[in-house]
C-alpha cells in the first residue's frame, strides 16, 4: 500500500501517454462489453429454455408449416406430456415501427406446457372464454399503455383475413410477468387467427411439447421425426434450448465471431501495452537502477513495473467495462421489442477481469525481465 | 588512527572484461578507514575511483581481496543481502544527482524509508527532518525539475541521510554545480561530518573540494598514493 503513490507517480510521468493508452484499454473493454451483450442478446434466450421442452419444426425451415394434424399424431408419442402449436403473427401495432411478437397459442394447454408463465386462474379462464382474447406481457403492455380489457388493433405482415383486411382485433385478458424474462409477447387464441386468415388454414406453425422425462428427449425426438419420415413434409424436432439456438445460429455463428473481435482487440491492446510499458521502462533504468542502490530489491522494482502494467488494465478495464454496461442498459431501452434480455451478462465482468490481468502481465513480462536484470552499476555508467 | 577502522579493505582487485581483454582497473588496494573520516579520493579519469566507491557501497563485488564494513565482510554476501546491507549502512550522493522526477522532493527524501517498518507518519517527520537539516524544509512540495541544480542536490544529500546510514559515499558531488552551490554542498557535508560525525568518502576531481576534507587519497594505476602532507 505504501508504494501506491509510487505507482500513482509512475502513471503520470507521461501523462499523455498515458492517458491514450488507458483510452485505447477502455475502448477496448467497451467493445468488449458491448459484443458480449450482443452474443448474450442474440444467444441468451437459450438459457432461458425450458428442459423438458421439445420443439417440431417442418425439416426443411421455420417459416413453412405443418398440417394441423400433426399435432395429434405427436400427442400419441408415449412419453409426451402435453403438446401445443404456435402460428408466427407477425403482429404490427398502429405503426411500422411498433414491431411485436405475436403468436398464436392454446388457452387450455398454454400453462401446461410453459409453467413460468405465472397468471391468475381468473385471467387464464377468461382467455379460455374469449375467441379474441389475448395475454400480453408487463413489458409490452407497459410500452403501448395497454390494459385489461383494451381491445388492441393488431396488424399482421404475414396473414391477411378472407374479406381482405389484415388487422385483427385482439382484447387483453391477461398480463403476465413471466419468469424467463419473455414480457415482450403477445399470445392470443389459435381458432381465432385460423378461421379467418385467407391462406395456410389448418396449417400449423410448430409444435411445442412438455416431456415426462428429460433424459429421454433424444430418443422422443427421433420417434417424434419417425412418425412423418418420407411423408411430404417432414419435421426436425429437437429440445427449446437446441431451437433457440439454432435461431440464433441463422444469424451466423455470434460466439465465434466475438471470440475472434475480442481477440483481436486485445492482441493489439497487448502490444501496445507492452509497447508503452517498454518505453517507460527504458526512459528508467537509471531510476530503477537507483532504487535498487537505495536497497529495493529486483523483486520489488519487478513487482512495481508489473504492478503498473495491472494498474492500467485493470483501470482501463473497469472504465470501459462500466461504460459498457451503461451503454447496454441503454441499448436494453431501445431494442427491448426485438432482445427482451437485452443487458449485459455478468460474466463479462469476470472474463474481462482475468483479460485484464492476462494483459497486465503478458505485456509487463518483457519489461519486468529488464527491471529484474537490470545491474545497478552497468545502468548508472549509462546514465 | 590506530583504533578499530570502519572500512577495512585487503588485496582488493577489480577487473572488468571487455571483449577478450581483461582491464585491471583495481589491484592488491589496501584502505582502513576510521569512523567519523572525511575521505576525498582524488585522481585522473578512468583511474578506477568510482569503481572502488562502488564496492565499497556494496553495489558490485570484488574480483578479489576482502571487505569489511562495520565488522562486516561484504564481499561475501549475497545479491539480496547487499541490497539490504546498503538499505542499513549506506548513503549514495551521485553527481547526476539521480533524484526521482515523478516525486516531489519530500518523497524522494522518504524513498528508502519505505523499506523500513516506519509509519507513513514517522516516515513524514524524518523525511522533513532531513530536508529541514540540509536547509529545504520550505522545497518539500517540489518536483526536482522546479529546483535547482544545488537543491537538488541537497535533496539528494537528505535521502542518503536520511535513514542514518553507517558511511555516505559521495561520487563527484559538486561535480555538475557551479562554484558557488558547490560550496554550499561542501559545507554540508563538512557539517555532517564535523557535527554528526558522519563517516564519508567522496570522490572529486576538484582540489578544492578535497580540501574540505580530511584527508586526501589519490588512485593510481589502480593503487592508493597518499597525499604528501
Ligand atoms: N562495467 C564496466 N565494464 C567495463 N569496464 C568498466 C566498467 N566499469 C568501469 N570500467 C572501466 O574501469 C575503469 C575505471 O572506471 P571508473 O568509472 O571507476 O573510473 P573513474 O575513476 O570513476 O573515472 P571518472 O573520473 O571519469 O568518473 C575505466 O577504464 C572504465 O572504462
Ligand atoms: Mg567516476
Amino acid at each position: 500500500m505504501k508504494f501506491l503513490h509510487l505507482l500513482w507517480a509512475n502513471l503520470q510521468r507521461k501523462r499523455l501517454r498515458t492517458w491514450l493508452t488507458l483510452a485505447s484499454i477502455v475502448v477496448a473493454f467497451l467493445l468488449f462489453g458491448i459484443l458480449q451483450t450482443m452474443r448474450a442478446a442474440l444467444t441468451g434466450g437459450a438459457d432461458l429454455a425450458g428442459v423438458d421442452r421439445l420443439v417440431t419444426i417442418h425439416k426443411v425451415s421455420l417459416i413453412q408449416s405443418l398440417p394441423q394434424s400433426y399435432l395429434n399424431r405427436v400427442r400419441g408419442v408415449e412419453g409426451v406430456r402435453v403438446a401445443m402449436s404456435h402460428d408466427w403473427f407477425g403482429g404490427v401495432y398502429q405503426e411500422d415501427r411498433n414491431q411485436v411478437v405475436a403468436m398464436t397459442a392454446d388457452p387450455n394447454l398454454f400453462f401446461e406446457v410453459y409453467p413460468e408463465y405465472p397468471l391468475p386462474e381468473e385471467q387464464r379462464a377468461a382467455w379460455r372464454a374469449d375467441r379474441t382474447g389475448a395475454i400480453v406481457g408487463k413489458i409490452i403492455a407497459e410500452r403501448f399503455g395497454w390494459k385489461l380489457g383494451d381491445t388492441i388493433p393488431l396488424r399482421s405482415n404475414i396473414y391477411t383475413k378472407a374479406d381482405g383486411g389484415n388487422v385483427w382485433d385482439l382484447k387483453i385478458v391477461g398480463i403476465f410477468d413471466a419468469t424467463n424474462g419473455d414480457n415482450n409477447s403477445v399470445y392470443f387464441q389459435y381458432d381465432y387467427l385460423n378461421e379467418s386468415r385467407a391462406f395456410g388454414r389448418d396449417q400449423i406453425g410448430w409444435i411445442v411439447m412438455r416431456i415426462n422425462d428429460t433424459n429421454r428427449s433424444a430418443e422422443i425426438a427421433r420417434t417424434v421425426d419417425a412418425l412423418f419420415a418420407n411423408s411430404s413434409t417432414e419435421t426436425k424436432t429437437s429440445t427449446e434450448k437446441a431451437f433457440v439456438q439454432g435461431f440464433a445460429n441463422q444469424m451466423g455463428n455470434i460466439g465465434a465471431i466475438v471470440t475472434a473481435v475480442a481477440s483481436a482487440v486485445f492482441f493489439t491492446m497487448l502490444l501496445v501495452i507492452a509497447n508503452t510499458m517498454g518505453q517507460s521502462v527504458r526512459e528508467r533504468t537509471n531510476e530503477l537502477a537507483v532504487m535498487k542502490t537505495l536497497g529495493f530489491s529486483s523483486f520489488q522494482v519487478t513487482a512495481m513495473v508489473l504492478a503498473e502494467a495491472l494498474l492500467i488494465t485493470l483501470l482501463g478495464a473497469v472504465i470501459g467495462l462500466a461504460i459498457a454496461a451503461l451503454a447496454a442498459t441503454g441499448l436494453a431501452k431501445a431494442m427491448q421489442q426485438f432482445f427482451p434480455t437485452l443487458g449485459m451478462p455478468s460474466d463479462t465482468y469476470v472474463i474481462g477481469a482475468l483479460v485484464a490481468v492476462g494483459l497486465g502481465t503478458l505485456a509487463g513480462a518483457l519489461p519486468c525481465a529488464q527491471a529484474w536484470q537490470l545491474k545497478i552499476v552497468d545502468a548508472l555508467r549509462k546514465a | 588512527m590506530a583504533e578499530e577502522s570502519l572500512v577495512r579493505i585487503r588485496g582488493l582487485a577489480k577487473d572488468y572484461k571487455r571483449g577478450a581483454e581483461t582491464v585491471h582497473v583495481l589491484h592488491a588496494l589496501d584502505l582502513d578507514i576510521p569512523k567519523g573520516d572525511f575521505l576525498a579520493l582524488m585522481g585522473p579519469s578512468g583511474s578506477g575511483k568510482s569503481t572502488l566507491l562502488n564496492l565499497i557501497g556494496g553495489l558490485d563485488r570484488p574480483t578479489s581481496g576482502t571487505l569489511e564494513i562495520a565488522g562486516q565482510r561484504t564481499d561475501t554476501l549475497s545479491d539480496a543481502q547487499l541490497g539490504r546491507w546498503r538499505a542499513n549502512h549506506v548513503g549514495f550522493v551521485f553527481q547526476m544527482y539521480n533524484l526521482l522526477p515523478v516525486l516531489s522532493a519530500q518523497r524522494n527524501v522518504e524513498l528508502p524509508l519505505l523499506l523500513t517498518k516506519l509509519s507513513a507518519a514517522e516516515r513524514r517527520k524524518r523525511a522533513g527532518a532531513a530536508l529541514s537539516l540540509v536547509g529545504l524544509a520550505e522545497r518539500a512540495g517540489h518536483k526536482p525539475r522546479e529546483l535547482s541544480g544545488g537543491q537538488e542536490q541537497r535533496v539528494g544529500i537528505a535521502r542518503a541521510i536520511v535513514s542514518d546510514p553507517t558511511i555516505l559515499l559521495c561520487d563527484e558531488p559538486t561535480g555538475d554545480l557551479d562554484r558557488k552551490s558547490g560550496d554550499e554542498i561542501l559545507d554540508l557535508l563538512q557539517a555532517l561530518n564535523q557535527q554528526q560525525g558522519k563517516t564519508i568518502i567522496m570522490v572529486t576531481h576538484d582540489p578544492h573540494a578535497a580540501a574540505r576534507a580530511k584527508r586526501t587519497l589519490h588512485l593510481e594505476k589502480g593503487q592508493l598514493i597518499r597525499e604528501a602532507a
